[in-house]
């Protein structure tokens, strides 16, 4: 199976309009596609697909429960623990766990010679997967409002990839940091979705020396094409970047994404080059190997 | 009085209405919060006066000489970092979470932890007032404790020169790096457009703000690119108790603006978008609460 993951550092560009284009594109093209929404802070994949839900798992992770006849207030279990997720005030017997600080590590339970503490689990969001047509699937990640950090998820939500299917599509979440690290790891190809702009092209150069660090071939899609100026092509131009598709702001487009639907549905010649870019990633990836 | 611009769904306009904000009267404290991915230093080139070291957290690293294979870490890590390979002991950079668990029960003492040193945080003046931001180095994680190292910079300007006004540009999502923007702020401006992703990451978003309670607004931007689904946001916010403070029209020179390296306001101070966002800043602040 090929991975592939669609990312940018900045918002908004179009990461889930191309995910779900290509995915509506190989589906078409009787693929079997998983497409994976990793953006479990803001998943959106869903609403675009006629779907039917297949199941559904809480992503959970443990966190400690004191138990204050057995605590003498040692301190050591705060002492361990790396996150400041125990508060701690000997004198007045006072001892709490800020469970949205803790990630759970366990490191204060092997702390505790008193067995003052065990563990309960939490739930830190949901992992669900959807069909939709015949055997294509969408795995969406969704962490519950007020989680910190949605790694966790977007780990699980990984893991579900039956790696029997040919192709898996991973909608990232933006930016460089530790979320989106962890979808583009393990995928073979990252397409970047950028914007022509100041903004846009700031972003894109943060991901290019990010995916540069950890070794990913990846390429670029201009979004919005004609506005702005020419700075991200003499960028990817000087940089031996490839561009894999230049798409014009178009009122229709923007219109058809802003309702749910698919553009790739009643554009043909942007589907088509849709699956050319798959098509050449799926064939540079195999001849590399 | 601190007022923090956020979104959920990424690429809505927060950065640019931030901008705005900023250059509208009075000398403000301007915060890029977006970490990850700060980009209104391009608009308003600060001058470098302050550079501060932020340190991330730590990865766990092994020392080969040390180590026996004995493989206790192994079963004591909870974030599947630390695995055999090619019979040796070998921890993920990737996956470490740098809880230190594993540097403290192991009993050859062959495994230390190395800090994270290469994000910035930093300070200067610009030609409205002061300004801080942030950058976090790619992959790092705890972006949201470098949001209140920003966060407490920007106070202390504040206060040492007299401007009472700060604004925060928030980060997209409802994580971490947005809990810490939104904890304790007077005022939060919620920036959507008319898509069916930009209604339900604003639904999240709210929902986040609700723990929180401050006193929060919406502006649907772009609004006339989708007017239905605007007025079904706008129905949305009402039924919820969120003011809508103002519609923004499509129009091309933001993206201008961000080229001439100007806010919208500064580019055009009389257009027809420059007075809107001056009603919406007037109806924002002198709110009683």
């Amino acid at each position: 199976m090929i991975k592939i993951a669609i990312a940018s550092g900045k918002g908004g560009t179009g990461k889930t309009f191309i995910s779900t284009n290509i995915f509506y594109t190989l589906q078409k093209k009787n693929f079997n596609t998983i497409l994976v929404d990793c953006d479990a802070e803001a998943p959106n994949d869903v609403a675009f697909f006629d779907t039917e839900l297949i199941s559904s798992n809480e992503v959970m992770q443990m966190v400690p429960v004191i138990n204050n006849e057995n605590c003498t207030f040692c301190g050591k279990c705060h002492e361990y623990c790396n996150y400041n997720a125990i508060f701690l005030l000997p004198p007045m017997k006072i001892i709490n766990v800020i469970e949205d600080l803790c990630h759970g590590c366990g490191a204060c339970t092997v702390a505790c010679q008193f067995e003052a503490i065990s563990e309960k689990p939490v739930s830190l969001g949901q992992v669900t997967s959807y069909s939709t047509y015949d055997t294509n699937s969408i795995i969406e990640a969704r962490i519950n409002i007020g989680v910190m950090s949605p790694v966790s998820v977007i780990k699980a939500a990984i893991n579900k990839i039956d790696t029997e299917a040919d192709i898996a599509i991973l909608d990232s979440p933006p930016g460089t940091s530790c979320p989106f690290i962890q979808t583009v790891a393990q995928t073979d190809y990252v397409i970047l979705v950028t914007e022509p702009t100041p903004f846009g092209f700031s972003d894109l150069k943060q991901s290019v020396e990010t995916l540069r660090i950890i070794n990913k071939p990846f390429g670029v899609i201009i979004n919005r094409a004609d506005i702005g100026n020419n700075s991200v092509r003499e960028y990817l131009r000087k940089e031996n970047i490839s561009l894999l598709m230049e798409i014009p702001f178009k009122k229709e487009i923007a219109g058809l994404y802003s309702r749910g639907k698919i553009v790739a549905a009643t554009d043909m010649s942007f589907r088509k080059q849709l699956q050319e870019i798959v098509e050449n990633i799926a064939t540079d990836g195999n001849s590399s190997n | 009085m601190e007022i923090a611009v956020i979104s959920g769904k990424g690429g809505t306009g927060k950065s640019s209405i931030s901008a705005a904000f900023a250059t509208l009267n009075g000398k403000v404290v301007l915060a890029d919060c977006d970490v990850d991915a700060a980009n209104l230093y391009l608009i308003f080139n600060p001058s470098y006066e302050e550079e501060i070291v932020y340190i991330s957290g730590s990865k766990a690293v092994i020392d080969h000489s040390l180590c026996t294979n004995c493989g206790i870490c192994m079963d004591y890590c909870r974030f599947d970092a630390i695995s055999l390979i090619n019979d040796r002991v070998s921890i993920s950079e990737l996956a470490c979470d740098g809880c230190v668990l594993c540097s403290r029960i192991c009993p050859e003492n062959a495994i230390t932890m190395a800090v994270n040193a290469k994000s910035r945080m930093y300070s200067g003046s610009f030609r409205n007032g002061e300004m801080v931001y942030g950058r976090l180095s790619p992959g790092e994680e705890n972006s949201g404790k470098l949001v209140n190292m920003v966060r407490e910079k920007a106070k202390q300007l504040s206060k040492e020169y007299g401007l009472e006004t700060v604004i925060l540009d928030g980060p997209p999502g409802i994580g971490c790096p947005v809990i810490s923007t939104l904890t304790g702020v007077d005022r939060v401006v919620i920036v959507t457009e008319p898509t069916i992703s930009g209604l339900h990451d604003m639904q999240r978003l709210a929902g986040l703000i609700k723990k929180f309670n401050p006193e929060a607004y919406l502006i649907i931007n772009k609004y006339d690119l989708n007017i239905s689904m605007s007025t079904q946001i706008e129905k949305w916010c009402e039924e919820n108790y969120i003011p809508v403070a103002g519609k923004l029209s499509f129009d091309k020179n933001v993206v201008e603006a961000m080229l001439q390296g100007k806010s919208i306001i500064e580019l055009n101070p009389y257009s027809n978008i420059s007075k809107k966002i001056k009603v919406i800043w007037n109806k924002i602040i002198n709110q009683k609460k």
